[in-house]
């Protein structure tokens, strides 16, 4: 085992942005390996810059390098101009902490956040030095993982994979240490490669796909069988019970160059009831644990005085729900030494209350404020259970104008379930209608910034059975929003590409057939897809056409109640039935109320692993009538106040 | 109050960018609870300013930065304790070697500057020859680099600011490069700084023949006073509790 530094370090003047190669990030750890600890290389399948701030990994590597069984290192992928020097060089990819081959570990564990990744995790393996095909690997070689949100569909990278991880990995990873560990100090001989695969199989939450034999009928799928009597039909995703026990990262990692969300993050809680049914990270991370707001108090005032940061963000999938927010905002900005601090609120509620915590806390630079309606009619919000009032929306902006922002910027998806000509039509008109609300404030310096996604459905989630839009509706549709706002300079609108939103949704709800697309697309040089210079469109059009395979079929074609996806052997503890059911009330316009602050109607997430929302208060938060049950708030409403005297009205008792 | 910061950059950290370096120094004042100033507006920024830019890759044995202390605050900074608690909370390869309080109207590190001495190790050349290239672009009246500069093609002449330029001797490549280790030539030069610093890099590209830069370290950074004499930005002789500036 020895540093491939020395090899490295004079390529690195002939690179773009060096520094992303160098690991020296404050947090950062070296430790011993040795011939007893499981060493794992935890690998972003995209640049530092990107890889860095996800705190997932961060988690991990923490947890396993405080195990005494575990030495945990990270990896990021090279650059193109990077990676061309390490190929002419036999450089393979290395971790950044002690510039490790990844040979030299036993395992080599992928966060996938994205599907236009998968390339890129072939392209890292190969890197590596390894065979890419996991039957084709040896016995001495790492075992290949992923994990992240992508893993509840890991279909289509299933043939290059050893095993997946589905859920939160602070338990489980453990669990995987020690079998690997028992196996390494039984010589990991040859021919146990595939034995300890069967008994990693048997733990919960990990998945081995070589263990199930995929049979199709035509297209469709007949059957996923397990390969052994001892290997479970379906797997269940892993959940811890409660945040509390797991206030890490504890040491969050501070890099020496830019990343992205460069600042504190602390999660204040994690899952989301909300029940949108776009929204994948709603449905498979359920149920709602909050952080214990004395807990989130302390990492805070610890993590700025350790990092020297001034930017703290409060992460979670909607951060105005979090009962503590009020008080730990009050703390946050009034601690000592805190008044150059900023906090930032990534995914926030559309409503007055929202817009009244965003002024505490920002309280010089009022530039820009971000809202997610999603749709852009009431109709289409009850389809998406997105039940944002337009009262909330003009409430919200309405209030946000009035307190010094001039910018907003608002998400909307295109291409939903039942959407018609008049729904996308509606984003045009609200934005119009927040345009003319900025201008009563600031006149021509207000503005509305619109960004348009196309919709692509997700898997386990209610939207899974639905066929996409085709690219060139999507076109048709964003031309309808430009049309209606061209004339107006108040409202700017950017769209993400259409034609990237096909492949991320050939790869989406892909099955292991779709595993050859990837292959051929990486063959021909197709990395960094998620990058706009990179992306190759027809490159992947051209590899389904090569292996056979047709887009319609895996891309616009509505799936059938009775149908077996690709999936369902991969459990988020959501019922089938469940899904299905809340599939067919978005049909119908019916919305869901949140069972955080309402009854149970059983989608099987807490109830199948014994767990329950962890939630510090009992009633919904005040403002806003988005599936809480609570009066809205008047449409001419100012913000509403956020003085201490209020806090007690929400705050935990 | 205002201090004047002396650091240097060695290790990997030197493949950092001097815009990077800036949100290290930011981070660590910080971190240290040293009572920096800040700007005015909706943007208040720590008041610190730096001298010239170090290029990403090359590594410094005299860096300086100029920190504006609250004045309302300023009792409570030693200086002479400063260097220890900034090199405490930087990250390693960084470290502040000496700290002095300078004067209100001291000229900043960007105007007072004028040259700075360079250690260059290059390589996939020997001594006759990199000798041979030094003569010759002391010889000449003019070194001619071209570059480009918005889009356009720019000559620009960088004779007047090659100062000096001596062959040190041969050196052996460090540990860090691949294969065998190379033999080298290290050279020092001086060079100018108006009205444009002049980079190591674009001097050996000017070269006849042109030499491939290995390692290059600024080992210092000068004033010209009026005289003609020069001094470094704080006199290596100098101890930490004397004020320096213009009283």
């Amino acid at each position: 085992m020895t540093s491939v530094w020395p090899r490295l370090e004079h390529l690195l003047p002939q690179v773009q942005k060096p520094a992303r190669y160098i690991g020296c990030e404050d947090g950062a750890q070296a430790p011993d390996h040795g011939p007893g600890p499981v060493s794992w290389l935890l690998t972003y399948p995209d640049t530092y810059e990107v890889g860095l701030p996800n705190q997932g990994l961060q988690i991990l590597y923490e947890i396993l390098n405080e195990r005494p069984d575990a030495a945990a290192e990270r990896s990021y992928a090279p650059w193109s101009d990077l990676e061309a020097l390490m190929r002419r060089d036999r450089v393979p990819l290395f971790s950044v902490d002690n510039h490790l081959a990844a040979t030299d570990f036993d395992v080599i564990a992928f966060n996938l956040s994205a599907e236009l990744v998968y390339t890129n995790v072939l392209n890292c393996i190969d890197l590596s030095g390894i065979a890419v095909r996991s039957l084709d690997r040896k016995d001495s070689d790492p075992l290949v993982a992923i994990g992240g949100h992508c893993a509840y569909n890991p279909e289509p990278l299933a043939d290059f994979v050893d095993f997946v991880v589905l859920g939160d990995g602070e338990e489980v990873v453990g669990e995987i240490t020690t079998v690997l560990a028992e196996w390494k100090r039984g010589g990991r001989g040859p021919g146990t490669r595939e034995g300890v695969l069967r008994t990693l199989a048997g733990i919960s939450g990990v998945y081995v796909p070589s263990m199930y034999e995929v049979s199709y009928d035509g297209p469709r799928i007949a059957e996923v069988a397990p390969r052994f009597a001892d290997v479970p039909e379906q797997v269940e995703k892993r959940t811890v019970a409660d945040l509390a026990d797991w206030p890490y990262p504890k040491s969050q990692l501070v890099p020496l160059t830019e990343v992205v969300h460069d600042r504190l993050n602390v999660e204040v809680f994690r899952g989301c009831t909300r029940g949108c049914r776009f929204c994948q990270a709603g449905m498979i991370t359920r149920p709602v644990r909050e952080r214990p707001a004395e807990q989130v108090r302390s990492m805070i005032t610890n993590g700025l005085k350790r990092t020297g940061y001034d930017e703290v963000a409060l992460t979670s999938l909607s951060t105005a729900d979090f009962s503590g927010i009020q008080q730990v905002i009050a703390d946050t900005v009034s601690e000592p030494g805190c008044d150059q601090v900023s906090v930032a609120l990534p995914s926030l509620r559309v409503d007055a209350f929202t817009v009244g915590i965003a002024a505490q806390i920002q309280r010089a630079r009022r530039t820009g404020l971000t809202f997610a309606p999603e749709a852009g009619s009431w109709r289409m919000r009850q389809v998406i259970n997105k039940m944002i009032s337009e009262d909330d929306l003009f409430g919200a902006v309405e209030s946000a104008y009035s307190q010094g922002w001039r910018r907003m910027k608002l998400y909307f998806l295109t291409g939903l379930p039942t959407e018609t000509d008049p729904d996308t039509a509606g984003i045009a008109e609200l934005a119009t209608k927040c345009a003319e609300l900025g201008r009563a404030h600031h006149g021509g310096a207000a503005s509305v910034t619109v960004s348009v996604g196309g919709f692509v459905p997700k898997s386990n989630t209610p939207f899974q059975w639905f066929g996409q839009n085709t690219s060139a509706e999507l076109n048709r549709k964003i031309g309808l929003i430009r049309d209606a706002t061209r004339r107006n300079r108040a409202v700017k609108l950017k769209w993400h590409d259409p034609r990237a939103t096909l492949i991320e949704g050939i790869a989406s709800r892909g099955d292991r057939r779709i595993g050859a697309v990837i292959e051929y697309v990486w063959r021909r040089g197709g990395v960094f897809q998620e990058w706009s210079e990179h992306f190759n469109h027809d490159l992947w059009l051209e590899a389904m056409v090569a292996c056979g395979l047709d887009v319609d079929w895996y891309v616009h074609r509505h799936r059938e109640e009775d149908e077996i996806l690709p999936w369902d052997h991969l459990s988020a503890g959501l019922h089938k039935d469940f899904l299905w059911q809340d599939w067919r009330d978005a049909l119908d316009e019916v919305g869901l109320e949140d069972c955080r602050w309402t009854p149970c109607y059983d989608c099987g997430a807490c109830t199948g692993y014994g767990v329950e929302h962890v939630v510090a208060s009992a009633t919904p938060p005040a403002g806003g009538s988005q599936g809480t049950g609570v009066a809205q708030s008047p449409t001419t409403g100012t913000a509403v106040s956020v003085e201490p005297r209020l806090v007690a009205g929400v705050a935990p008792s | 109050m205002r201090l004047r910061v002396e650091f240097t950059k060695f290790g990997k950290i030197r493949f950092t960018s001097h815009r990077d370096v800036a949100r290290m120094w930011e981070r660590a004042i910080r971190r240290a609870e040293l009572p920096i100033s800040y700007s005015e507006g909706f943007n208040p920024r720590p008041k610190m300013s730096f001298g010239l830019a170090l290029s990403t890759c090359h590594q410094s044995d005299a860096e300086y930065i100029d920190l504006e202390i609250d004045p309302q605050q300023a009792s409570t900074v030693a200086p002479d304790s400063v260097a220890d608690l900034l090199t405490q909370h930087l990250p390693d390869g960084l470290e502040a070697v000496r700290v002095v309080e300078i004067d209100r109207k001291t000229p900043s590190l960007q105007q007072a500057v004028t040259s700075c001495t360079w250690q260059i190790d290059v390589i996939d050349t020997d001594e006759e020859t990199a000798a041979a290239a030094v003569a010759r672009a002391l010889a000449a009246e003019e070194l001619i680099m071209r570059r480009q500069r918005k889009g356009k093609d720019v000559v620009d002449d960088l004779r007047p600011q090659l100062i000096n330029l001596e062959i040190i001797g041969p050196i052996i490549t460090g540990p860090d490069i691949s294969g065998p280790n190379e033999e080298g030539v290290r050279m020092v030069a001086e060079l100018g700084t108006k009205p444009r610093s002049v980079r190591p890099s674009e001097l050996l590209a000017a070269l006849e023949p042109p030499l491939t830069e290995w390692r290059v370290t600024r080992l210092n950074q000068w004033i010209t006073d009026d005289d003609g004499s020069r001094r470094e930005p704080i006199p290596r002789q100098l101890s930490s509790s004397a004020p320096l500036g213009a009283t």
